[in-house]
């Protein structure tokens, strides 16, 4: 096995047991990206040379005995998160230029926890989209087939895990951002509850709904940064309060006899061969000992329209700073993507629209996170695909202004209820593209979903593949 | 439904021509009118709800930490002089 | 006013909204030094209060302390249910292209100001929001443009905005002392306007004498940093407006920017289209729930205010409405005064004669603390109390029991003459000065 190939927890124990240096999985890292990046273009910038400078202080730490949980390990990050002197862009060339004087919570978070920085993932550009398409620095391509989309907005970073360029990644989700790109790249994606990991130094999407977040190659991987990430940010003041839980522990704890509730407006209109593959999962949790329950969940038709208004009503705010006098250039320098949801959040805000647009779709956000309130007093968890079709083809999202919303039909009401969710891989398709499934819980109940994904992960084989490239 | 894209634009300070402003119309009509299934949902009696976060009253003590230096701070524009932004003149009157 | 029966008298309705900024020692919603005044440019900024891609706001607990405060003041309802909004407009000096502010759920709401007259000034809405950087317009290499620093850019400033009450401009100079006062007495604040602590925008409108209904039209008048300022513009406006009505035209509606060197007010760019803010609840700033015991807490942890304070001046110490009125002015001065008295009860000063001797000998409290001020008082009562027959018996005396001092004054030893002063003192015992008893003491030696 090469080294580039190694989970966190692989690798976190060969640096333990001096098998291999910080130094030596880095350079693997950095060869692996040199030889697979031209055909995938996961990431927008490198920093290398900073990256083994990092290695080596790891390295030196490792030595001395230090156990800091990502010493040594080398991680991309998305790059919409602010990182002091590296160059931020969000993939767009509003900000190709931009230096951020200062690091986002979770930036400083994996630093101080050891971690190695390989570089800045590519994404939509603000992260408007689920194509990594709409980056002003051109697509990434889906390891698992280079024709192939990896869904987005966090589609280099779920790339980079996939291709085995990174260790692990960074990435955040408004609606879908990290759990599609996960899916369609065949990795773990998990989306923490609204609140539960710092948005200070995220560069915002749509502030009531984005969430940061891990990429992986498995669920222990997931645990594990989620317990580096998870907390309390005096910076953010929508983080929650309550301590994070020791995740790794709970991941392994016996947890039987679970009820999982499927809901059909989950199912319709997917892909057959995602039907079939999450329908055999299911049997899977059944033979863990698990059951399954129908529910009723509000149609998640609905969940489109509420997220598209409440999402380009916050964009068309977040994105008034850009105007080019302090940073960046100006606002002729948006792309299409931006500037239609520019236009259609500045329309649903402005006078005699609000009230049918903002107003409506604030309400009809109570029925939905009221909804799922319901559901979870009748079963634990909820359990459906995580995206209605595998990656789709390069170029499918041009001049389709809702291709985001359609294709993260599945993960918008969960995420609008702000609750958590984790996609993991459960098949393939004929065609050798990753099918993925997502488990949604209850607010905080991350444990719980990363417990029931574990089990899932431990009789299943799906993520010991790896594509070929 | 009508949009007048124009003001629109205006308002969210995007310099865009004729021609954008057109397509654009057209895509602002066809996403509303997928976003009128809303409709199709009562709410009279519902309240909004703006964050998920259940807290309230956060707030932080009223204590000084250091700002960034000046050169920090200026280090991202693209016009500066002599410790100030420039922007080409905004007249008030 | 005019004789002409043919002119018909014009009546102002005006409306106020003043801003202040709260004298906290950290900004709104960062931890910058609010103290920005004077500063080198863009000193006191952070990723915050330069919107900065990714930074967050996180709220001043004692900015909000202080507007419910300033608002409790005004005898506004303080709403249990509050938020933040943002509030969009474009301008080089606003970093995130909105304004953190408050729009549907203000902190207080529906109060008012009684004027001397007893005039009641209605408080529609007290909130709080984010103040503005600055801009500076200069000629720079022969190119117009406009200089920015963003230290002043996140303070926080508490608008107060009034119903349209005011009848004229007397009326808004007394308010705004009023006001100004009250923030002070809650020492909130220390609202300066020339320091652009305290700013105003009346809105003016006028009608015909006798009318009661408002105006279809206003125009609000920024850029006003003095008191005296808002009085000349609001005169301004009244002329301005009342001739376009005696031409049998209606003024528009419209902003007009103050220009403190000509005096006069003049219309900004029309706009086409009424501002639309497109406000929406801030999302980064959870709501805010009070319970009724920690506003109760709040108002009971209130000063004593200006009107409150006077009328008990006037009632406990039996001092005059004037005097009550003058010492009452400043908060310093009102906690001097009743010092003063509380050490002059000890010394058998009533309060009647420290006020008089506070205004009229223009004590500097600056320099002096209470305690001495009633031991000047009392050495001066001392000295009023001697009689002058009685005085000049103790010189008479010392000079008949003492020769040999008498011998040497007149020998030329003009020294010897405080040898007799001591002799008079020590009879005197403190009850006039030495300067007086020397005085007489030199008349009558050389009178001998």
């Amino acid at each position: 096995m090469k080294l580039y190939e190694l989970t966190i927890t692989e690798a976190r124990k060969g640096l333990l047991e001096k098998n291999f240096s910080a130094r030596e999985l880095t350079s693997a890292c950095l060869e692996r990206i040199k030889a697979v990046e031209p055909k995938l273009h996961a990431f927008v910038t490198l920093t290398g040379e900073q990256a083994l400078e990092e290695a080596q202080k790891a390295d030196t730490l490792l030595g001395s005995g230090d156990v800091r949980p990502l010493l040594g390990i080398p991680i991309s990050i998305k790059d919409n998160f602010c990182t002091n002197g590296v160059r931020t862009t969000a993939s767009s060339n509003v900000l190709r230029n931009f230096v951020p004087p200062y690091d986002a919570t979770v930036v400083r978070l994996v630093t101080e926890a050891g971690a190695i920085r390989l570089g800045k993932t590519n994404m939509d550009a603000f992260a408007h989209g689920s194509s990594t398409e709409a980056s002003d620095f051109g697509p990434t391509r889906n390891p698992w087939n280079i024709e192939r989309l990896p869904g987005g907005s966090s589609g280099g970073a779920a790339a980079s895990v996939a291709a085995d360029e990174a260790i692990a990644a960074v990435g955040s989700e408004t609606a879908g951002s990290i759990r599609q790109p996960a899916a369609w790249c065949g990795v773990v994606g998990l989306k923490p509850t609204y609140g539960r990991v710092s948005r200070y130094g995220v560069i915002a999407m749509a502030s009531s709904l984005d969430s940061p977040g891990p990429i992986t190659k498995s669920v222990e991987d997931a645990a594990l940064m989620l317990e580096v990430l998870a907390g309390h940010d005096p910076m953010d003041a929508t983080t929650s309060p309550l301590p994070p839980k020791p995740y790794r522990k709970l991941l392994k704890e016996k947890r039987e006899n679970l009820t999982i509730g499927i809901s059909d407006d989950y199912f319709n209109g997917v892909d057959p061969e995602i039907v079939a593959a999450v329908q055999k999962a299911l049997q899977e949790f059944e033979r863990l000992g698990h059951k399954v329950k129908k529910i009723k969940l509000f149609d998640p038709q609905y969940a489109i329209a509420v997220y598209t208004i409440l999402q380009r009503s916050e964009v068309s705010s977040n994105l008034a700073r850009y105007d080019g006098i302090r940073y960046g250039f100006g606002r002729d320098a948006f792309g299409e993507e931006a500037q239609r949801r520019i236009m259609l959040g500045t329309y649903s805000l402005s006078a005699g629209y609000y009230d049918a647009y903002y107003a409506k779709a604030q309400k009809v956000r109570t029925l939905i996170v009221e909804d799922f309130e319901r559901a979870f007093q009748e079963v634990d968890v909820v359990i459906g695909p995580t995206t209605p079709s595998t990656a789709l083809p390069v170029g499918s999202s041009k001049d389709h202004p809702m291709f985001g919303e359609i294709s993260d039909v599945l993960v918008e009401a969960s995420t609008i209820a702000g609750l958590p969710g984790i996609s993991i891989c459960c098949g393939f398709s004929k065609e050798l593209l990753p099918i993925s499934m997502q488990i949604m819980g209850p607010y905080f109940m991350e444990d719980l979903i990363l417990n029931l994904a574990y089990q899932y992960e431990q009789v299943t084989d799906w993520s010991n593949r790896k594509p070929n490239l | 439904m009508e949009i007048n894209v124009e003001h629109v634009a205006k308002l969210a300070n995007l310099p865009l021509d004729e021609k954008r402003l057109e397509i654009l119309g057209k895509q602002l009509t066809e996403t509303l009118l997928y976003i009128d299934r809303l409709n199709e949902i009562p709410t009279e009696d519902v309240e909004p709800t703006s964050q998920v976060t259940g807290l309230t009253n956060v707030m932080r003590d009223d204590t000084v930490s250091d700002s960034l230096p000046q050169q920090a701070a200026l280090e991202n524009a693209p016009d500066t002089y002599n410790g100030y932004i420039v922007v080409n003149a905004i007249f008030e009157e | 006013m005019s004789n002409d029966i043919r002119t018909i008298t014009y009546q102002p309705v005006i409306g106020l909204e003043v801003h202040v900024e709260l004298s906290t020692a950290s900004k709104m919603f960062c931890r910058c030094s609010s103290d920005y005044f004077g500063q080198e440019p863009n000193t006191h900024t952070c990723p915050v209060c330069l919107g900065l891609p990714g930074a967050l706001p996180v709220p001043n607990e004692k900015a909000i302390e202080g507007c419910i405060m300033i608002g409790l003041a005004l005898n506004c309802d303080i709403a249990l249910f509050s938020q933040f909004d943002r509030k969009h407009y474009y301008y080089p000096d606003l970093p995130k292209g909105y304004q953190i502010s408050q729009y549907q759920h203000p902190f207080c709401a529906k109060g008012y100001i009684l004027l001397s007259n007893n005039k009641k000034i209605r408080i529609r809405r007290v909130h709080m929001e984010e103040d503005t950087g600055k801009l500076m317009h200069q000629d720079l290499d022969g190119r117009a443009v406009s200089l920015i620093d963003f230290n002043r850019s996140g303070v926080p400033l508490v608008e107060i905005v009034t119903e349209p009450d005011f009848e004229n401009a007397d009326q808004v100079k007394e308010y705004l002392q009023k006001l100004q006062q009250i923030i002070r007495y809650l020492g909130v604040a220390t609202a300066n306007p020339d320091k652009g602590e305290m700013r105003f925008e009346p809105n003016i409108s006028v009608r015909k004498a006798g009318e009661t209904g408002l105006p279809d039209y206003k125009v609000e008048v920024k850029n006003i940093n003095s008191f005296s300022f808002v009085e000349r513009a609001i005169n301004y406006e009244l002329k301005r407006q009342s001739s376009i009505l005696e031409r049998g035209e209606t003024p528009i509606q419209e902003t007009r920017g103050w220009d403190e060197r000509r005096h006069v007010t003049l219309g900004q760019r029309t706009k086409e289209e009424a501002m639309d803010y497109r406000y929406f609840p801030e999302p980064d700033i959870p709501p805010f729930q009070w319970q009724s015991e920690q506003i109760d807490a709040l108002r009971k942890a209130l000063p004593e205010l200006a009107d409150a304070k006077k009328a008990r001046f006037i009632q406990s110490y039996s001092i005059t409405d004037y005097d009550a009125e003058l010492l009452t002015r400043e908060r310093r001065l009102a906690d001097f005064f009743e010092e003063a008295v509380k050490v002059g009860q000890q010394h058998g000063v009533e309060p009647k004669i420290i006020a008089n001797v506070i205004i009229n000998k223009k004590v500097d409290i600056d320099t002096m603390v209470p305690a001495e001020l009633i031991k000047d008082i009392v050495a001066s009562r001392k000295i009023e109390a001697i009689d002058e027959t009685e005085l000049l018996a103790v010189v008479q005396e010392a000079i008949a029991s003492n020769p040999k001092a008498v011998e040497d004054y007149k020998k030329g030893k003009t020294n010897a003459v405080m040898f007799l002063v001591g002799a008079c003192m020590r009879q005197l015992k403190g009850k006039a000065t030495p300067e007086r008893v020397k005085e007489l003491l030199v008349a009558r030696l050389d009178a001998m």
